[in-house]
């Protein structure tokens, strides 16, 4: 297992420059208690249950799954905003997981994160002109009130605002342009890595385009790399140059980009794929489409073996009671099923 | 434009004719639906689209004459439901139309039941209040109900309350009760978009069924396009506050005739087509409702616009017997596949 954690986080779609991001065995448990004045822990939710990969610089990687699946909280763990149980989150040659609060926010200068909810993860008595420069504040990346001035009226621009909005609160704002200041603040200090944590599904369709092609104009400006976390498959393959799945803390299947959405191995991403109606009528009255039984199990009682086997159509004996491994099937392609 | 929307062949159960509903809040008057006609057939699949604030809820609460008042209010139209003018009826009289005949599910199931009754109680209390049937018989029926919408073990999860469901089973309960009447149509408000996919999934394909069997009509009212693809018959695409196309299916997706239609398809990262490396979205952004401009409201956002759009506002014009556009240059607007990369 240890030389195949090694290999998946080694190997990027070019495997030749070191990587930007290297995620080990990353594990992420939230304690559950009873009880109220002798309180207990009487059982842990495995939130994510060690995962691994690696990030290029200027690479995007789709990490897609459903509610439950634990995007979110790694995507959290790695910025070292929820500190992982276990496991290892190396960013441009440092080791995060050991680092003490300070060294951790000198770090973070590095990484920016984008929030989905463009109401919510805004400040409401902030002008938008701040929640923009606080990061230039917090990190001290400017020498006058000027140059200050300047940068932010820099970040309004590169995210397609006004420079004249910077004394407006968020709620003066649509929803399509707060999440533009979303990544301008993200922005702002110069990252090599943006977590950006369904960045578009708040928005609507018309609105979600635009944002997305900012993303990727950015990306393309400023050599960023992309965790993009999501659960639209469709927008998801727009975006990325890998994909993983993931399921209940796991991940599932790893592949390129093409070779996820062509060959899909897992049985769940198979389902997951099915799931996603096109639109284009006459096409999605010839599709077979497959409907899976259940509902995600709770991570506080995962399945035993492949945490997938209660909902799984191809599922026998053998998967109650092994984990399969993630073991490489063509290159680049990893998957976790022994079906497969 | 009335007659022809038979896709069906069945008979017309709804007749919706100039329908406006306005909301007056202090920034102004919101035309929240203003000037919505459609028909809609007996056991048909109706999709209404748009984006948020086109109208497409207040549509479907302005039909069941749930519109909050103050601040909205029905300011005029038809709703002719099975011959039968509902925007005239008493309170009194609309409460026996209200999940008898016509019932409604919305997107958050957790906030449309009642977390203190558990949900046996709550299929009963429709059984009872429009059926007349006793304790016992709706007890059974309320267990069948759970049954037919694909919930296990349905006598014992009777004493269920809502919080000891997942969001999918609760929707499943939504649509029991929604169904419990046999009603002759169904509205779905969004029902799928709270939950995950493989979940939406299993919901949709049980509506369809059920109402397939027990020949429902289904308005599903949504904005995700392909939902709209896989179940509906016909399509009405709203904006700001009117409906802009209406046609078959197949035309709306194969062959769009309105500007935001086709701004639409465009926004959308699809599974079915080549990946592209970039989408081409419709500029600008969702206009405000109290401040709209002149002529065509889309005009500000089209490429297609001409000097007459910005003074005259188009009805519906027939593109063919089964496709309508409130476009003046629908017959120049077409959505090309090799504007893609």
């Amino acid at each position: 297992m240890t030389a195949a954690i090694r290999s998946v986080a080694g190997g990027g779609p070019t495997g030749k420059s070191a990587p930007l991001l290297t995620v080990e065995d990353l594990k992420v448990y939230f304690p559950v208690s009873r009880g109220f004045l002798l309180q207990r822990t009487v059982g842990h939710v495995k939130a994510v249950d060690g995962i691994s990969f690696s990030l290029q610089p200027g690479e995007t990687l789709g990490l897609v799954g459903e509610s439950g699946s634990g995007k979110t909280t790694s995507g959290r763990a790695i910025m070292q905003l929820t500190r992982p149980t276990s496991g290892k989150v190396t960013f441009e040659g440092t080791e995060l997981t050991g680092l003490n609060g300070s060294e951790i926010r000198k770090m973070r200068r590095r990484m920016g994160i984008v929030f989905q909810d463009p109401y919510g993860s805004l400040n409401p008595r902030m002008t938008a002109g701040n929640i923009v420069g606080e990061p230039l504040i917090v990190h001290k990346l400017f020498s006058s009130k000027q140059e200050y001035r300047e940068k932010v009226a820099d970040l309004l621009l590169t995210v397609g605002l006004s420079p004249a909005m910077a004394n407006r609160y968020p709620h003066e704002f649509s929803g399509g342009q707060r999440q533009r200041l979303g990544v301008a603040r993200a922005l702002a200090a110069r990252p090599s890595l943006i977590v950006l944590d369904e960045p578009v599904s708040a928005l609507d369709v018309s609105i979600q385009a635009q944002v997305i092609n900012l993303l990727q104009d950015l990306q393309a400006q400023f050599n960023l790399a992309y965790l993009f976390i999501a659960h639209d498959l469709s927008v998801v393959r727009h975006i990325s140059d890998r994909v993983a799945v993931m399921y209940l803390g796991k991940i599932v299947e790893v592949a390129p980009r093409a070779e996820l959405y062509a060959h899909p191995l897992h049985p769940y991403t198979k389902a997951l794929l099915s799931a996603v109606p096109a639109p284009d009528p006459a096409l999605e009255r010839k599709r077979e489409r497959i409907v899976l039984k259940g509902d995600i199990p709770s991570p506080l009682h995962p399945p035993t073996g492949c945490v997938f086997h209660t909902r799984c159509p191809i599922m026998t004996d053998e998967c109650k009671g092994e984990v399969p491994p993630l073991r490489e099937v063509s290159h680049g392609h990893w998957v976790a099923c022994i079906k497969v | 434009m009335a007659s022809d929307n038979r896709a069906k062949g069945g008979q017309t159960l709804l007749q919706v004719r100039d329908l406006r509903t306005y909301f007056y809040t202090a920034g102004g008057v919101v035309k929240a639906v203003d000037g919505v006609s459609f028909d809609l057939n007996e056991g048909e699949t109706l999709g209404l689209v748009g984006e948020s604030g086109c109208g497409k809820s207040v549509t479907a609460l302005s039909l069941m004459r749930l519109i909050p008042n103050p601040p909205g209010r029905i300011e005029g139209g038809q709703v002719i439901f099975q011959g039968q003018e509902l925007l005239g009826l008493s309170e009194a009289e609309m409460r026996k139309v209200r999940g008898a005949k016509v019932s409604m599910i919305f997107q958050e199931p957790m906030t449309s039941l009642n977390p203190v009754l558990t949900i046996g109680r709550q299929i009963t209390e429709t059984l009872e209040l429009h059926l007349g049937m006793s304790k016992g018989q709706a007890w059974e029926r309320a267990g069948e109900l759970l049954d037919m919408v694909g919930i296990p073990d349905a006598q014992t999860r009777l004493r269920d309350y809502p919080h000891q469901l997942s969001g999918g089973q609760r929707q499943r309960v939504m649509i029991a009760i929604a169904l419990s009447c046999n009603p002759k149509l169904l509205i779905a408000d969004e029902a799928t978009t709270a939950l995950d996919v493989t979940i939406q999934a299993q919901i949709l394909e049980v509506m369809k069924d059920l109402t397939e069997r027990l020949g429902t009509a289904l308005l599903i009212i949504t904005h995700n396009l392909g939902v709209v693809a896989r179940y509906a018959n016909r399509v009405n695409v709203m904006y700001a506050g009117r409906i802009r196309e209406m046609g078959v299916s197949d035309d709306i997706y194969g062959t769009p005739k309105h500007p935001y239609t086709v701004g639409l398809l465009n926004s959308v990262p699809r599974l079915d087509e080549p990946a592209r490396t970039r989408l081409a979205p419709i500029r600008g952004e969702i206009p405000d409702l109290t401040s709209l401009p002149a002529g065509c409201a889309f005009r500000p956002r089209c490429d297609w616009a001409v000097e007459r759009c910005g003074k005259d506002d188009p009805a519906l014009i027939e593109v063919s017997g089964r496709h309508w556009s409130a476009c003046w240059e629908h017959s120049r607007v077409e959505r090309r596949r090799e504007a893609r990369t």
